[in-house]
């Protein structure tokens, strides 16, 4: 007989190995559809690995795509850790894109040009995020639904930009107009698409990681999280760091969308972005809610969607595969963090 | 104004509201039969998304609309059990697996329709029910047409509010389903079984979900498209808070933004000349925002919402 038994503690390697369970979980049980639409399973996984890990090329590529997951994956793991149920990132992406498009039609000097498209879209997505957060503090409105209705509002917005005043009129597609060439964010390698917002992404992870694990605000996002009532009498005031949660995850979110204007489409067209901001949620769960960790998971996330595509083009699986693995990595992810909670004791039968 | 009133007087628009309300409705209730029993379903945008694909092909493949809609029934009844397998059985993140379920099938959805109808350029479509006039009462002025001229599948919805209601209030199961929502360790005492009980609940709202798929793609559309549901789950949820998690008042909140959105679209089609058309198209979702801030203050959840039940600890 086995039976669950409550852990008190977790070993430090239960970090990587519950995230690689449920990796390794996922992929087993995506191959049975493999198998469905009739292509060989080691042979599909095969192409999804080579196309965006196996050459110097495919892995710029790959890095290219964790970016903006990157900073969704933050937005959702700094959200999550206070409890602040930020489904929204999708719409703070759209607005940190809208936003900094605007500020890089401007004509000015590039670095300068840069500078300014970061901050107004890092302002623009916490300005959507405050919303649900100031809902939720002063009406008690549920944040979950709050934000997730506020995506379709945001990208109702986006497209009558689009449609509407930033329609090309030469053309007649709903795209907006591009952004000055200076302020396209400068590539790093020749030949390849990885741009200045990647290294961004990548240092971010860090600061965000110092920020929660070793700041005083850091600290109070924590507490508010995992026991409102003790941080309430230990004199935390919780409404406000549950409001600065939300600007600075909001913030971050703005960010993903920066990265993709200034530095992949150079303008705003309806489809800018494939659901980086709830593949912010799958990645920041695979981390555990640990900003470093939100790196390696989001490089998990975009090898699957480059992958995917290369798969589908050599094999015929349809490419939504990569959807079905991030949904199924979710889950998986959540099954396998039982184990931090309880552990499998073989109990005798014989007493 | 007299335009407005004018409007809302026609055969025509008061079929529309009925027609927009009638998927709300239906997984409305799913999400509030699921909620009663203290479990959050996040993954209704998901599983209406999968069972509008499954009803959809399977009327598609056999030609019978009714095995459509009992596939899409199958469909979410079965996703609202694995949603119950984590929240219930294994008391996992109620948020955070919704999310995970309406992932998994949305991709699951549009995966299998890429596998068995190909990319096409025309979508392929199927031939919907046909209106069934009730005798006599679809005779009256106005009323009558709009609401006595339609659908099988919106009876089902005009018939499913009262039935919910009688089931939650008037059953044994009904009470157990309000117990193990409100105090299950209480439940447990007067031995009720809260799992056993949480799952049914969340299963039979799971079904009313592939129901609203079902009307989705095989009355409102004809087809599946991708983002055939689009949001219409999130408002669902919005609704039960808005409905205060009553099965009449949520039927009356989705007949309040089926109003909202019905009116939407007549004035987009009347083409209030400047305004951009997404500007209509936002306003249900800002309506469903405002509405909740208006109604939360007030709004009693249910006490053991998202709160997972295990017998053990105390």
């Amino acid at each position: 007989m086995f039976r669950l038994e409550a852990r008190t503690s977790t070993p430090a390697w239960f970090n990587l190995a519950l995230p690689l369970l449920a990796i390794g979980a996922t992929l087993v049980l995506c191959s049975g559809l493999i198998a469905l639409a009739g292509a060989g399973v080691i042979e599909a996984y095969g192409v999804m690995f080579s196309a965006s890990l196996g050459d110097s090329y495919a892995i710029t590529e790959t890095l290219v795509r964790a970016t903006p997951m990157i900073f969704t994956g933050l937005a959702v793991a700094v959200a999550f850790r206070a409890k602040f149920w930020n489904i929204g990132a999708e719409g703070q992406l759209l607005a940190g894109a809208v936003a900094s498009c605007a500020v890089g039609a401007i004509p000015m000097p590039g670095p300068l040009a840069m500078l300014l498209m970061a901050l107004a879209g890092a302002a623009a997505g916490a300005a959507v995020a405050l919303i649900p957060a100031t809902l939720r503090v002063k009406f008690k409105v549920d944040d979950v639904v709050s934000s997730l209705l506020l995506n379709s509002v945001i990208f109702y917005a986006l497209m009558a930009l689009i449609e509407g005043p930033w329609k090309d009129s030469f053309s007649g597609y709903p795209i907006s107009p591009p952004i000055e060439d200076s302020a396209n964010f400068p590539v790093l390698l020749e030949g390849t698409r990885l741009h200045l917002g990647v290294v961004a992404a990548f240092l971010a992870a860090p600061v965000i990681w110092f920020l929660i694990v070793r700041t005083t605000l850091g600290f109070r996002i924590r507490v508010i999280g995992e026991n409102p009532e003790a941080a309430r009498y230990g004199g935390i005031h919780v409404e406000r760091v549950l409001i600065s949660t939300a600007l600075l995850s909001g913030a971050l979110a703005g960010l993903a969308g920066v990265g993709e204007v200034g530095g992949v489409h150079f303008q705003v067209m309806s489809d800018i972005s494939p659901g980086y901001g709830y593949s912010g949620i799958v990645v920041a769960m695979l981390a555990r809610l640990n900003p470093l960790g939100v790196m390696p998971a989001a490089l998990f996330l975009a090898a699957v969607m480059t992958g995917a595509e290369a798969m589908s083009r050599a094999t015929g699986v349809p490419a939504f595969l990569s959807e079905v693995i991030q949904g199924t990595a979710l889950l998986a992810m959540l099954v396998a963090l039982l184990f931090t909670a309880y552990r499998i004791r073989r109990v005798g039968a014989a007493r | 104004m007299i335009v407005v009133l004018e409007q809302i007087f026609q055969v025509g628009f008061l079929a529309a509201i009925i027609r927009i309300a009638t998927p709300l409705a239906f997984a409305t209730l799913g999400e509030m039969f699921s909620e009663r029993a203290g479990v959050l379903n996040l993954g209704i945008e998901g599983i209406m998304l999968l069972s509008a694909m499954t009803g959809f092909t399977a009327t598609s493949l056999s030609g019978s609309l009714w095995l459509g809609v009992l596939a899409a029934v199958l469909t979410g009844a079965l996703m609202g059990a694995v949603h119950a397998l984590f929240t219930v059985a294994l008391g996992l993140s109620q948020h955070v697996c919704g999310i995970g379920v309406t992932l998994f099938s949305s991709g699951l959805a549009y995966f299998l329709y890429r596998l068995i109808f190909g990319q096409q350029s025309v979508p392929p479509s199927i031939k919907s029910f046909e209106t069934l006039p009730i005798p006599v009462l679809s005779d009256i002025p106005v009323l009558g047409p709009a609401v006595f001229n339609q659908f099988s599948l919106v009876y089902m919805a005009m018939a499913a509010v009262p039935l919910a209601a009688f089931v939650l209030y008037r059953t044994p199961w009904g009470l157990s389903v309000r117990m193990v929502g409100e105090n299950p360790r209480a439940a447990d005492s007067a031995g009720v079984g809260v799992i056993a009980t949480r799952f049914q609940a969340v299963i039979l709202g799971g079904a009313l979900m592939g129901l609203a798929g079902a009307f989705l793609s095989m009355v409102q559309f004809n087809a599946f498209t991708f983002g055939l549901v689009s949001g219409r789950g999130w408002v669902a949820i919005a609704l039960v808070v808005f409905g205060r998690w009553d099965p009449w008042r949520s039927a009356g909140a989705a007949l309040l933004f089926a109003f909202v959105d019905a009116l939407q679209l007549r004035m987009q089609a009347s083409g209030l000349g400047h305004i951009p058309y997404e500007a209509f198209l936002m306003l249900p979702f800002i309506f469903t925002i405002v509405a909740m801030a208006v109604m939360s203050r007030n709004a009693v959840a249910p006490s053991a919402l998202l709160k997972p039940f295990r017998r053990e600890e105390r």
